[in-house]
């Protein structure tokens, strides 16, 4: 029972992470009808300025908070000297012009960094196990996680529905040129929502460094399941992101951990070991296909002009 | 009395809120030209779009030749003799003209699952392509790239793919639209020669065309119809008279 | 068609040629590593060609088709893990199994477009990777090695090197006449009115998707193709070659050489993979040369370098 509640509770982590991923590539899509590869890049970019930092002020916290102000400031820089000139251009040209800014980011991370891949190691506060009910223990840091992206899914929100920012967010996702022929300074909002998303991608790498090497091209795996998410939940819709985030971490994080047992029950034990990592990970996609038939614009559309 | 080509009854869309379409009812008869007018906003184009099958309605029945049409595809309407013109024009811009209309041509002419025959070798296809083009006075114009011509000369190919595949009944969104003094009376022209060989729902805001080349009339407004008579009729019509010209117009009409 | 003498024609069989000629060369100087490197700019021209006919002429902007490559390359690998060694069942295999795959990935893709469809193919890619990497009988993540070529009948023995670059270079044409054959003939037709105005062609009686579900068919099924070779190229079969990133060296073939030209995808793969050889050469960060590079051809040369040769004719008459 412990061990369930502890999956649980990782799925929720895991799922929550993913969310703040999913966010920045779904609302950089619906306002900006950017299709942004390179989004894994600032993830890894975020854990890669957060060790350093950590490294030369010796604290964790400092670390975190530079590591995300510099990503905040790379994120804007790409936006204003490659993005804008992808504005307007067919996704084809999206795909590949941030394709090639993941082969490009790659390479100067590998420049500045070298190969060899970075340690973020956790503080002593940090490293511990918590009592949070009778008998179940679980990770301060897995906690903090926790902790962390609600309160950033929950500033989302705010910024999203109760400030005039993001009135005027919402009011580009669905309709573009009518936001620009209000007089918006639509350069400068496309500029802060691009930065927007690449600090919550910084942020989720910056959180997930400490249980993983940062290393080059841990964005590349980890953006898959971003795409995933945001289809799923709908491009261009947070709301449906959240959700697709939470149901893709339980899904993984549980498949992961109890459909080996599921297999044994039904399956030879050999056959359950060898199909077992195989469909386990199969199982997002799986659900991205059922979702796909069912509800082809996925969970939550955002209804466009 | 035989039954009408195209039947519309109790059509109904709505988007978000705003009626498009309202209770709508139309009857077509074989060989007339029935023009659809009404002002902006009315939902002529919204009308168009679900008898050939781009939107669903969300409830009525279409029916066609005697085949209820409601639900069907687009594709299928298309070979049922349903054809449309669109009112934006929507052509194959990075092909050529001659292929263009070949296409539509190609889409009539049995199935396309041939992977080795050059398609452009075909007589079958290029042939009648010709012709389209001929009548329409863009034979010139065949080998050029769609995005090539001039405004006047893409409504006149969007009519051309229309006619391609012979149909039986025309949808024109507009035909006229963007099109100059001149180019507007060839297209009348032109139009009243389809007359005799097909059925035409046309609609349209150039006046002096609808009441040129219109057998029947029916008059939209906020997607409800307001009025479906003769040409004489529909003018005749105070509350058509209203919705146009506004009542002060209409109070004038009356006295003068 | 009457071909012209134009500088990209000439420039094409000239190419052309120098491939034919290659081991001729490459056996009188004893440079061994050049047949290698051609070998596989061939086979992966083979997978970009594949690609052309779904991105270049059918506008569907597949981001997995790297996946082919493994399914193909995978096939031949187990299959001779178990000890089948025979072409003619390996081969097969690979071209079914990237049919099936293939199959299933275009009839839940080919229902969405745009943005949607680019992710969707990703991820059903990146889950092909996951299932090879996650089947430890087969090496996982570690690959699994060929000791044996596909075996066929007596006179062709692919283990010997020139010959099998002959058989590839045979495969390739074959493939760029058949889609040139495939994209001017009524299917073809079909599939580039479908990328040029899908609304269109169904408004005017085509039942698109059918067509263009076949089309993304024959792509995985010629793409499978490659792979079986590049297995039998590399003696090694990793998941890392449908890793979604290889699907994005593919889609940069394609776009260099010239989207919807039948030999954009040769040129492209020749032009790609020289340019690696060579910037590599001059420092081992070429890739952030070749990323900001690719942005540039993406904003000004859209029509790769087939479309550059052919503005040459328009500019000067030769």
């Amino acid at each position: 029972m412990t061990l369930f509640i502890e999956q649980c509770l990782n799925g929720l982590q895991f799922g929550l992470l993913l969310f703040l991923l999913a966010a920045g590539l779904t609302l950089v899509f619906g306002i900006m009808d950017l299709v942004n590869l390179a989004h894994g890049s600032l993830y890894m970019i975020g854990a890669y300025f957060a060790a350093t930092f950590a490294a030369w002020t010796g604290s964790f916290v400092l670390g975190a908070v530079l590591g995300l102000a510099a990503t905040l400031v790379v994120g804007m820089a790409v936006e204003v000297i490659v993005m804008r000139r992808l504005y307007g251009r067919d996704h084809l040209d999206h795909v590949l012009g941030t394709f090639g800014l993941i082969l490009f980011f790659d390479e100067a991370v590998r420049l500045i960094w070298g190969p060899e891949g970075l340690r973020l190691p956790l503080p002593r506060w940090l490293n511990m196990s918590v009592q949070i009910l009778p008998g179940v223990q679980y990770s301060a840091y897995k906690l903090s996680i926790i902790v962390v992206t609600l309160a950033a899914a929950a500033f989302l929100y705010v910024l999203v529905m109760r400030t005039r920012i993001g009135m005027l967010i919402r009011a580009g996702a669905s309709n573009r040129e009518m936001v620009g022929a209000l007089g918006v300074n639509i350069k400068l909002l496309y500029t802060l929502v691009f930065g927007l998303g690449a600090a919550l991608a910084g942020l989720a790498g910056l959180m997930q460094a400490p249980s993983l090497t940062v290393q080059i091209g841990m964005g590349e795996n980890i953006i898959i399941l971003a795409f995933v998410i945001t289809v799923i939940g709908g491009i261009g819709s947070i709301r449906g992101a959240f959700v697709a985030a939470i149901l893709v971490g339980f899904l993984d994080t549980l498949g992961r951990a109890f459909f080996p047992d599921l297999l044994r029950m039904v399956l030879s034990p050999d056959a359950a070991s060898t199909a077992a990592p195989a469909l386990s990970s199969m199982l997002i996609y799986l659900l991205m296909a059922i979702v796909l038939v069912a509800r082809p614009e996925g969970l939550f559309p955002v209804s466009r002009k | 009395m035989s039954e009408p080509l195209l039947q519309v009854s109790n059509l109904a869309k709505r988007f978000e809120g705003i009626v498009a379409c309202d209770d709508l009812a139309l009857n077509v008869a074989a060989g007339d030209l029935h023009a659809v007018i009404g002002p902006n906003g009315a939902g002529k184009t919204t009308l168009i779009s679900q008898l050939g099958g781009q939107v669903a309605p969300d409830s009525g029945r279409i029916r066609f030749a005697g085949n209820d049409i409601t639900r069907l595809p687009m594709f299928r309407r298309s070979q049922l003799g349903l054809a449309r013109s669109f009112q934006i024009t929507s052509l194959f811009l990075d092909l050529s003209v001659l292929d263009n209309v070949a296409l539509a041509v190609q889409a009539h002419a049995g199935h396309s699952f041939h992977f080795w025959r050059d398609a452009r070798a075909e007589p079958e296809l290029r042939e009648p392509a010709r012709a389209a083009l001929q009548r329409m006075g863009l034979n010139a114009r065949a080998d050029r790239p769609a995005s090539a011509l001039s405004h006047g000369e893409h409504r006149q190919l969007e009519l051309a793919m229309a006619l391609a595949g012979n149909p039986r009944m025309l949808l024109l969104d507009e035909p006229m639209a963007g099109l100059g003094p001149e180019e507007s009376a060839r297209m009348v022209e032109m139009l009243r020669a389809l007359k005799r060989e097909l059925t035409i729902l046309l609609v349209e805001h150039d006046m002096e065309a609808v009441f040129a080349l219109a057998d029947r009339i029916t008059v939209l407004v906020y997607g409800r119809v307001i009025a479906t008579g003769s040409p004489s009729d529909i003018r005749a019509n105070d509350e058509v008279r209203q919705a146009y010209l506004g009542e002060a117009e209409a109070e004038a009409a009356r006295h003068g | 068609m009457t071909p012209s003498l134009t500088v990209r024609n000439v420039a094409i069989v000239a190419l052309l040629a120098a491939l034919v000629l290659l081991p001729l060369y490459t056996g009188l100087t004893g440079n061994r590593f050049l047949l290698t490197l051609f070998t596989r700019i061939l086979i992966l021209a083979l997978a970009a060609t594949s690609l052309n006919l779904i991105l270049g002429y059918g506008g569907m902007m597949s981001f997995g088709h790297a996946a082919y490559l493994g399914i193909g390359g995978y096939s031949v690998g187990m299959l001779a893990h178990e000890g089948i060694v025979s072409g003619f069942v390996q081969w097969p295999v690979a071209l079914g199994a990237s049919a099936l795959f293939a199959l299933i990935v275009g009839a839940l893709s080919l229902r969405t477009r745009g943005v949607y469809f680019i992710m969707i193919t990703l991820a059903f890619a990146q889950m092909a990777y996951y299932v090879c990497a996650g089947l430890a009988r087969y090496g996982g993540d570690d690959g699994l090695t060929i000791y044996q070529r596909s075996q066929f009948v007596t006179p062709i023995d692919l283990s010997n090197k020139t010959q099998f670059y002959y058989v590839c270079l045979a495969l390739l044409c074959a493939s760029i006449y058949l889609v040139w054959r495939l994209m001017n003939s009524r299917f073809g037709m079909v599939i580039q009115g479908s990328r040029s105005n899908d609304l269109r062609m169904r408004a005017i009686g085509f039942p698109t998707y059918r067509y263009r579900l076949i089309c993304f068919v024959i792509a995985g099924t010629l793409c499978g193709l490659a792979g079986a070779l590049l297995a039998n190229h590399t003696d090694f079969v990793d998941p890392a070659m449908m890793y979604w990133t290889r699907s994005g060296d593919l889609i940069i073939m394609v776009v260099l050489g010239g989207v919807a030209s039948p030999f954009g995808p040769l040129i492209g793969a020749v032009a790609l993979l020289v340019l690696e050889e060579v910037l590599s050469g001059i420092t081992e960060y070429w890739q952030i040369i070749l990323g900001p590079m690719l942005l540039l051809v993406v904003l000004f040369a859209r029509g790769g370098i087939d479309g550059l040769l052919q503005k040459v004719r328009a500019k000067g008459r030769i």
